[in-house]
């Protein structure tokens, strides 16, 4: 089933166009990566589903409901949930505070006081750190803390914004594991969005790359990818001009 | 000994009017980097909504009339209304403004209501009696303070910690702090902006209120522009603190007062009528050492 689908969606920053007629469709337990360049569009993208940017044109569906400009908070009460770039904790909130946060919307105590223990069990670092002002919780540490925070809404879908941005090596690899774990427990609906395929093809899925606010690509990552279309797309060769 | 106690109840009770606007602008700033001029409006207004409109010399109450055990949580009351009343009429159409073009609307929202109050009541101030026991004094330490004093410091406490307890321990108050902290976000975790906005607003207008209340005990008269000296300070003492710092803007309030009194204390008689001069270099000399505020939040940031 088709829970996410956006149609024909520009955005503009005054004269600037950040993206042209983009076009999106991710069904449920689904993972999607958009790649592509700097200022090719891929934020703007998230923020616009996520409803911090209005769009100018198109449409954008979530669980067949037309959420085009709606208030992020509504579109956040409908199951979308944003992991923004650069992590984005409340650093001066404690750990535990910024999960509370994540669980606020949801009516029920209970199952969000489960939730959080089951957090806790799957990131015992942020048990021992959890009164802990989250500012002081090392990069790695706070992208492991906003995954658990956007999982605390029990979304529908988690879109995530440069995970592996300004962290370690190492790092990017527990949040990987950690983020395949999570989608083969909980079936979890995934956007991720990386500057690089190299992710993209390593965990497999349905990738798409923008170029200048366009989608310039689409298909499976690991086929783009041995195809050579990738770099191809990337660095904007068209087919005749290929580099010798 | 008597001296010191006297002066330190001077400047507490200075501090906390200071420390409570300062609380009521830092809380709005916080959540959505307005910097509100009426403020000081909302002070005068919760105070002349106890008259009976009439530009006569007389005072005549009209909603004064209430007992007094009433008639406190109901300047408040009045004053958080006045405050809601605008952000919804006014501050809600204008949020995607700019901070510039929010403060310029708070500047003539507060023209509107001091006008407004003008009109109703012209510009004489109204001997006005309410409250009066606590005119009288109280010993101690051999020390006389006026009661009112001592009761303004002792229900300034009490705000503080109720108003820590409310942003620590309850599901809004979470909301807020994160919402002062980086509002986007916190609408992507689904806190409801508006909600958040307008308790900021209710919580500010009822310190207004109180504020206004303790300026008319004291005074013993509502001016139309009672609120304004306090707000100027009010504003002055959350910029030391730190703009977005609730915690800096109650502290500079009370430095501030503090200073103001001690000023009073120590200059020489001739320079006295000229405290305020000195107050404001020091306020100079803080800024300059440290223009970020003396506690500026460290995640504090400009919004999209």
């Amino acid at each position: 089933m088709t829970l996410l689908a956006v149609e024909g969606l520009s955005v503009r920053y005054g004269q600037l166009t950040a993206l042209r007629d983009a076009s999106l469709m991710l069904d449920e337990g689904e993972t999607l990566f958009v790649t592509g360049p700097n200022g090719a569009g891929k934020s703007t993208l998230m923020k616009a589903i996520a409803g911090v940017v209005r769009p100018a044109a198109g449409c954008i569906r979530l669980g067949g409901r037309d959420i085009t400009g709606e208030a992020p908070e509504t579109i956040a009460r409908l199951g979308f949930s944003m992991v923004p770039e650069g992590r984005q904790v409340f650093g001066e909130l404690t750990v535990d505070e910024n999960l509370r946060l994540g669980a606020g919307m949801r009516g029920d105590r209970a199952g969000a006081a489960r939730d959080l223990e089951s957090v806790f069990e799957s990131f015992p670092m942020l048990k021992e750190r959890r009164d802990g002002a989250a500012g002081l919780l090392s990069g790695g540490q706070q992208q492991m803390l906003v995954i658990a925070r956007a999982l605390m809404t029990r979304p529908r879908l988690v879109a995530i914004d440069e995970p592996s941005l300004g962290l370690a090596p190492l790092v990017i690899d527990q949040v990987y594991e950690l983020l395949l774990r999570l989608r083969a427990e909980r079936r979890l609906t995934l956007l991720v969005v990386e500057q690089s395929s190299t992710r993209a093809t390593m965990t497999g899925g349905r990738m798409m790359l923008l170029r200048s606010g366009r989608v310039v690509l689409e298909g499976d990552a690991r086929e783009l990818n041995a195809s050579g279309a990738v770099e191809r797309a990337y660095f904007g060769y068209s087919d005749a001009e290929e580099p010798a | 000994m008597t001296a010191v106690l006297q002066i330190l109840f001077d400047a507490l009770s200075l501090g906390s009017l200071y420390a409570l606007g300062a609380l009521g602008i830092a809380l709005i700033f916080g959540v959505m980097r307005l910097v509100n001029f009426a403020h000081g409006d909302y002070i005068s207004f919760s105070i002349f909504a106890l008259l009976w409109p009439t530009t006569a010399a007389t005072t005549i109450l009209f909603l004064g009339q209430v007992p007094p055990a009433v008639l406190i949580p109901f300047v408040i009351l009045i004053g958080a209304g006045v405050s809601v009343l605008s952000e919804i009429l006014v501050f809600r159409r204008l949020r995607d403004a700019n901070p510039a073009t929010l403060m310029i609307a708070s500047f003539a929202l507060g023209f509107v209501i001091k006008n407004l109050l003008l009109m109703l009541y012209s510009s004489r101030p109204k001997s006005l009696s309410i409250l009066p026991g606590l005119a009288q004094q109280v010993e101690i330490g051999g020390a006389r303070i006026p009661l009112l004093q001592v009761v303004t410091v002792a229900a300034t406490i009490v705000i503080l910690i109720a108003l820590t307890a409310f942003l620590k321990r309850t599901r809004f108050g979470l909301e807020m702090r994160a919402a002062a902290q980086d509002f986007t976000m916190a609408r992507m975790l689904g806190v409801r902006a508006n909600r958040v906005i307008l308790l900021a607003f209710a919580i500010s207008g009822m310190l207004a209120g109180a504020i206004g209340l303790a300026i008319v005990v004291q005074t013993g008269t509502a001016d139309i522009n009672m609120g304004l000296s306090v707000m100027l300070v009010a504003f002055i003492a959350t910029v030391i603190g730190g703009l977005g710092s609730l915690y800096g803007a109650v502290v500079a309030g009370f430095l501030i007062g503090g200073a103001s009194v001690l000023m009073q204390v120590i200059l020489p008689l001739d320079a006295r009528p000229f405290r305020d001069a000195f107050v404001y270099a020091l306020v100079i000399v803080v800024l300059l050492w440290r223009p970020q505020g003396l506690f500026a939040p460290r995640t504090a940031k400009q919004r999209v």
